[in-house]
């Protein structure tokens, strides 16, 4: 229990000084575009693809349901309400937690246990705001980008299966689709983003910069790196979610 | 002393006896229940090449840590350069450090890097002012220095063992510092390039007129490189002074640790 609380005070002082550290020159500029590059254009294919068939494939599993009660010109707006409020946000926080979560746990965990990170502390130079502040801050901006990419890929996707099928129009498509969609909806799908991204690079880099013993705790840090930060992006789903529609 | 084939190093001419640039006293450290240093005194003059010997686990590594400030001793001061370095900020401990090159015994090269951004690091996060050709100036001559001009655009897995640690060390002198620092410098390297490595050792000691903690277990480096030899064993120093003083011993880990070491190396 005391190694518990031990270690959520060890995260509190990581974010502190996350914080501490973005707000203060000198700023590693260079580095962090480096790593706006790695996070977004490097995920961008993935992000489409997956975009582009989860929105496929969701509406063609929707349709059966909708035809029961002659409601499918319902799926354009159902689609939208989807994709923006649930499935944008929450697939790409997971793609990106699985893809460059665990990348970044694995390097800055290999850097710890290969003592590069203390030959940067040696050399007058500071780690923390290179390798950290850098990739979260890479990851709370480029993950609601994603997010808004994707949600704009998964709707192409639906509107090829609705345009399949019942030959709507692209236009006309996408004007029942966003009749349903508010500002609120698109306010909150980069609130979430922000939220998902910050947890991943901070999920990332805290297991990485504090890995221990050898290959085994570079292993063990991209591990924890994507199964804590998958688990905590639903629990702030849900509490995003709860407290969203307080405001609706 | 049968066995030793390589010359004495001739203590450098230009050691300050009256200069202490590192002073260490009653430093203790424990990890957990284990005392690794049990009350150790040391003093660096400037100018001086001093060689730690011990065996692997003896505390040697957490000893150059200390001095570098990237552990804190448990017990004990630890003055660099006139700084103590428990009474110093952040910042503080950040600008004293321009002053300590260390070289890590994996040396540590940062493998997303080449070789000549890995030298640039330390630069031009420490000298904001420079410009681009005197950057690229002091990286040709470090790498002049070391004899590795070549590499330049390497990657770190493209080089050998002995390549890196004479990166590792080029890492270190881009910052022109007053007190180096190797840990294990020979260790992993065949027989002839821990000779160029001990050489090198001494040629930054010339050029740069650094002082310098060597910790090897390595009795040719030793012997090679240190106008000081200390003996460490169960974190106390055992014995110091010359290489021949330190070995003229009938100390029976002095003995096993001097027969075994060159047994293992023939």
């Amino acid at each position: 229990m005391k190694a518990f609380f031990l270690r959520i005070y060890d995260i509190w002082q990581f974010i502190l000084r996350f914080f501490r550290e973005a707000f203060l020159p000198p700023y590693e500029v260079k580095e962090i575009f480096n790593q706006f590059f790695e996070v977004g254009i490097r995920s961008l294919s993935i992000i489409s693809l997956t975009g582009f068939i989860t929105g496929l494939v969701f509406t063609k599993q929707s349709r059966s349901s909708l035809a029961e009660f002659g409601a499918t010109s319902w799926l354009p707006s159902l689609m939208a309400i989807a994709i923006v409020r649930a499935l944008a946000p929450l697939v790409t926080a997971l793609i990106i937690a699985g893809k460059v979560g665990s990348n970044m746990g694995a390097e800055l965990g290999s850097m710890k246990v290969t003592e590069q990170i203390e030959a940067m502390e040696v050399s007058s130079s500071n780690p923390f705001k290179f390798l950290v502040v850098s990739r979260i801050l890479a990851t709370t901006c480029i993950v609601p980008v994603l997010a808004i990419y994707m949600g704009f890929v998964g709707m192409l996707g639906a509107f090829l299966n609705v345009h399949n099928n019942e030959q709507t129009s692209f236009a006309s498509f996408f004007q029942q689709a966003f009749m349903k969609v508010g500002f609120f909806d698109v306010w909150t799908l980069v609130f979430k983003s922000i939220v998902y991204g910050f947890t991943i690079g901070l999920a990332g880099c805290y297991n990485g910069y504090n890995a221990s013993q050898g290959t085994v705790g570079v292993g063990r840090a991209a591990n924890t790196a994507v199964v804590v930060s998958m688990f905590l992006i639903f629990v702030e789903e849900m509490i995003i979610v709860q407290t969203q529609n307080l405001f609706r | 002393m049968a066995g030793t084939t390589e010359k004495y190093k001739i203590a450098h001419p230009g050691i300050d006896r009256n200069n202490a640039v590192v002073s260490l006293r009653n430093v203790r450290k424990a990890f957990g229940s284990l005392q690794v240093l049990k009350g150790v005194d040391l003093d660096v003059y400037k100018g001086e090449n001093v060689v730690v010997l011990g065996r692997s686990g003896s505390g040697k590594s957490v000893l150059i840590k200390i001095i570098a400030g990237l552990l804190t001793p448990d017990q004990g001061t630890v003055n660099v350069l006139g700084s103590e370095i428990s009474l110093l900020k952040t910042r503080e401990l950040r600008a004293l450090r321009v002053k300590i090159g260390f070289s890590f015994q994996s040396s540590a090269l940062y493998d997303g890097m080449n070789v000549r951004d890995n030298l640039e690091f330390p630069l031009v996060r420490n000298k904001r002012h420079l410009s681009r050709k005197e950057i690229d100036d002091a990286i040709a001559q470090v790498l002049d220095d070391v004899g590795l001009t070549q590499t330049i655009r390497q990657m770190p897995s493209e080089l050998s063992g002995g390549q890196k640690k004479r990166i590792g060390i080029a890492r270190t002198l881009i910052l022109q510092p007053e007190i180096m620092l190797y840990d294990e410098p020979t260790a992993g390297l065949d027989p002839v390039t821990s000779v160029e490595i001990n050489d090198l050792i001494n040629e930054v000691q010339e050029r740069y007129n650094t002082s310098a903690v060597i910790i090897t277990h390595d009795l040719t480096c030793a012997k090679a490189t240190g106008d000081r030899v200390i003996m460490l064993s169960d974190g106390c120093f055992l014995r110091q002074g010359s290489f021949e003083e330190v070995f003229d011993s009938e100390d029976p880990r002095i003995k096993k640790f001097y027969t075994y070491n060159f047994i293992s190396d023939s």
